[in-house]
């Protein structure tokens, strides 16, 4: 899948640098995310993971470089204006509104459509990934177990119809099972044709349903492959994957 | 009922750890209440309220409060909490025992401090309300010694009777205590009553004494009717309640709603016809209040930003009015009528919404509260300062300001008949607008930015647009009420914008449920509306001294036993009550099995030695 001549990526850095104050998080980062790939970041803590996103999102202006989504360059925009242009988040830990019912979370999600009559199909959509999240849909969003949290964070994030799905560690603070769960969902979601650009510390997890992949190292990309390649490099097998 | 009377079997010896901890809880209780009871009293709000009688020559108000601390303070010994269903221990006639032994204690403590009093009246010169008088009310006009007796025994009658409260079937004492409640509540209302009965004084002549109390004939008459009505209604409740378990249909309850709406408004229309011009000011100082407490639930309890300088949009809006209408304004020649200054009025509030907001933009919580606090007392202090005084009139103010021009009259305090009508017409605009914007998408919007600012951001809210317009639909609402205020007072001056009003608007706003929008308009009439505002008078001007003391122990109460407010919204109340809804639910899969045995055994610390 790494061939992708002539092609527009959906979301592409080209030699973005960050700062936080005097700290220089990324360094002359490169990412092109090409439609319907399933590509993940992986990479330690403070590797710049989570900086990455808030950069796509522009949460983080970089200091230098661009951000591309759908080849066209989004350097000022606000975090609105890129949700608006196809850019959804599952963020960290889920962070739902867990006061407010999950149809009401739901609803959030497509705050920046305009087809708000398409609103009762997009959810039907969600109930067939998750049939759980239909029987909870009137309860309080914080009372859910973790799980179902994770699908009613994946189902406002779908609720935006985007083009690229951002899944920030999708894998943290979830039950084993529950995990290989999630990337099952979130496999599922690709197929249907969602591009997703996933941020994981779990690489073995990770690797095992996306087609490509990067690897982070204190701000740098030192490694960039097919999930497939990753897999097998030697450097990456020692450093990531928990082989001596 | 009558047979779970027996206390949980006892293995150990008598003085077992649950013995000592339950006498502890009494003695807890007795000096606390008897410590509520004596702070009344020092602080000189029990000898003020004995100007007021509730049952004309027998009750008056000083006593109702004072023996009102030990009765709250025994129901507490019956109140049983429900763990799971579970029932901790039955009711036994030994909470009766234990409320009354508290009581006494109660009674006790403030027998003491009346001899405290008696024996030092040196006192006096540091706690000014100290004195014979306070003893000779405090002891019931007895000896101080003879206080001894009195006193506990009273208390202990009235704790035990708390107690005793909870064993009557709920279906009694529903109908008991209205009955019991309406008494004072009829005597404190009397200039209402009054007003309202104008034309009949038969009415009012049959309730009340000269004193403007109800006299021992008319209480008695009163609470029979009321205890009948309740009790006739409480037989048809479930027809009342099998109405409403319907209206859970979502097109029902919005049908009820409006039609409770419409109720509320043609009540408002039509009820000041019927008021005096007392009863007309008082109301439209409620509606000024209940315009502020609207704007700034919108802020607040729509987009979750603790706004505590508030009151500088008021300002902006009577200043506005003051200096555009005035023909005595410092600055502005052309005197404008009101009705062309407002459009400024409305221009300058967005602008100093925009003021407030753009600087704020990037705080949260606390840093919010204490930026906007600094705000609204630079208003004031501007206003004040010798920068601003040659527009403003500096502490002088505005004076002169006319009415609000209507049909060739002018409307303001001296016709409140009109007046009234002037603020009920925006507080029907403010309600209408934010039941609007609740559910729109910027209501929607508003709702993720109080639950989660970042993620309401990485959904694709524009959180500076979403603040911005909140602090400006608050502000615009905020100056409707002081364009109204000019108006009406006919003069601006700083000293009525101070950090108090932000304040009391606050604690509407809370005492009434954050977010829901009767909520707000019940909170103002509850506090403003009986209590006082700030500067005005409340319908109990017994209270007029002890306003600030009562609002802070309601906020303080409502804190902690109804976070949510008397009417909640609905999002607020699962906010804050969504554990006990999970409890009910374990309850109801539990249906059926009623508790027979005599409770569950009570764990017996330390009991199998």
């Amino acid at each position: 899948m790494s061939e992708q001549d002539g092609r527009t990526p959906a979301l592409a850095f080209k030699g973005v640098d960050t700062h936080y104050g005097a700290a220089h998080i990324l360094k002359d980062v490169d990412l092109e995310i090409y439609e319907g790939e399933m590509v993940c970041l992986l990479g330690g803590n403070a590797s710049g993971k989570t900086t990455t996103l808030k950069a796509i999102l522009g949460m983080v202006e970089p200091t230098r470089g661009m951000v591309y989504i759908d080849g066209q360059p989004v350097n000022g925009w606000t975090t609105a204006e890129r949700v608006k242009a196809g850019i959804s988040m599952v963020p960290e830990n889920r962070r739902l509104f867990k006061r407010m019912t999950v149809k009401e979370n739901l609803e959030i999600g497509t705050y920046l459509r305009d087809d708000e009559e398409n609103f009762e199909a997009d959810l039907e959509h969600i109930f067939e990934l998750f049939p759980r999240v239909k029987e909870r849909l009137s309860q309080k969003a914080g009372t859910l177990s973790g799980g179902e949290q994770q699908m009613v964070a994946v189902g406002r994030a779908l609720m935006a119809k985007p083009k690229v799905l951002l899944m920030d560690e999708p894998s943290m603070g979830l039950a084993p099972v529950l995990v290989a769960q999630n990337f099952d969902i979130i496999d599922q979601i690709n197929r249907a044709g969602t591009t997703v650009f996933m941020v994981e510390q779990n690489a073995n997890m990770a690797l095992s349903i996306a087609d490509r992949g990067y690897v982070l190292q204190t701000g740098q990309i030192v490694l960039s492959d097919t999930a497939q390649g990753l897999l097998n490099n030697p450097q990456m097998r020692s450093a990531y994957l928990g082989e001596a | 009922m009558t047979t779970v009377t027996t206390s949980p079997p006892r293995t150990a010896s008598e003085r077992s750890p649950v013995d000592r901890a339950v006498m502890r809880r009494v003695l807890r209780v007795g000096v606390l209440a008897g410590g509520v009871m004596v702070y009344t009293a020092a602080i000189g709000m029990f000898q003020t309220f004995n100007d007021k009688e509730i049952i004309d020559p027998i009750l008056s108000l000083s006593y109702l409060v004072l023996f009102a601390i030990p009765a709250v303070a025994g129901a507490s010994f019956s109140k049983r909490v429900a763990i799971e269903g579970i029932e901790t221990e039955p009711l036994s006639t030994l909470d009766i025992a234990k409320a009354a032994i508290a009581g006494a204690i109660a009674g006790v403590v403030v027998a003491l401090f009346a001899l405290l009093v008696d024996l030092f009246p040196d006192l006096r010169g540091t706690f000014p309300k100290l004195g014979p008088q306070m003893v000779r009310l405090l002891t019931l006009e007895y000896s101080v010694a003879s206080g001894f007796i009195v006193l506990p025994a009273i208390s202990a009658v009235a704790a035990g009777a708390g107690a005793a409260f909870a064993w009557i079937p709920e279906r009694i004492r529903r109908p008991l205590l209205l009955a019991g409640a309406s008494i004072p509540v009829l005597s404190m209302f009397e200039p209402l009553v009054d007003d309202l009965f104008d034309e009949i004084p038969a009415i009012t002549d049959f309730l009340y004494s000269p004193a403007g109390a109800l006299t021992i004939t008319s209480s008695i008459v009163v609470a029979l009717v009321v205890a009948g009505v309740s009790y006739y209604l409480r037989q048809r409740d479930p027809i009342i309640k099998k109405r409403l378990s319907q209206s859970a249909d979502v097109s029902v309850r919005r049908r009820t709603t409006i039609v409770l709406a419409i109720i509320a408004i043609l009540a408002f229309v039509v009820l000041p016809q019927f008021l005096g011009g007392i009863m007309n000011e008082l109301l439209t100082n409620v509606g000024l209040f209940a315009l502020m407490a609207l704007g700034l639930n919108v802020v607040l309890g729509f987009a979750g930003l603790l706004d505590l300088g508030y009151v500088a949009f008021f300002a902006v809006g009577a200043y506005t009015t003051g200096v555009l209408t005035s023909p005595l304004s410092p600055t502005w020649d052309p005197v404008l009528s009101w009705w062309f200054a407002f459009p400024a009025v409305v221009v300058a509030a967005v602008l100093a919404g925009l003021m407030v907001g753009t600087p704020v933009l990037r705080m949260r919580g606390d840093y919010l509260a204490i930026v906007t606090l600094g705000f609204g007392e630079i208003v004031r202090i501007l206003l004040l300062s010798d920068w601003l005084s040659p527009y403003f009139g500096g502490a002088q103010g505005i004076r002169s300001i006319p009415g609000i021009p209507v049909a060739g009259t002018q409307v303001n305090a001296t016709s409140p008949e009109l007046m009234i009508y002037a603020v009920l017409v925006f507080v029907f605009i403010a309600v209408y607008v934010s039941w609007r914007l609740e559910d729109s998408r910027i209501g929607r919007a508003w709702a993720a930015l109080r639950e989660d600012e970042d993620v309401a951001e990485a959904v694709g809210v524009d959180t500076v647009k979403a603040k911005l317009l909140a602090f400006v639909t608050g502000a615009v609402i905020a100056s409707f009420a002081g364009a109204l205020f000019a108006a009406k007072v006919g003069t601006v001056f700083t000293n009525s914008f101070q950090i108090l009003v932000s304040i009391i608007i606050l604690v509407i706003v809370i005492v009434g449920g954050m977010g829901s929008l009767p909520g707000v308009v019940v909170g103002a009439l509850v506090l403003i509306g009986i209590l006082g505002g700030p500067n005005q008078p409340g319908l109990l001007q017994e209270f007029g001294e002890f306003k600030l003391l009562i609002y802070g122990a309601l906020l303080v109460y409502m804190m902690l036993k109804r976070p949510e407010g008397l009417l909640p919204s609905v999002r607020r109340q699962r906010e804050l009550h969504q554990d006990e809804f999970l409890q009910d639910a374990w309850l109801d899969k539990g249906e059926g099995d009623e508790p027979q045995s005599p409770g569950p055994s009570v764990a017996e610390p330390g009991g199998q030695a």
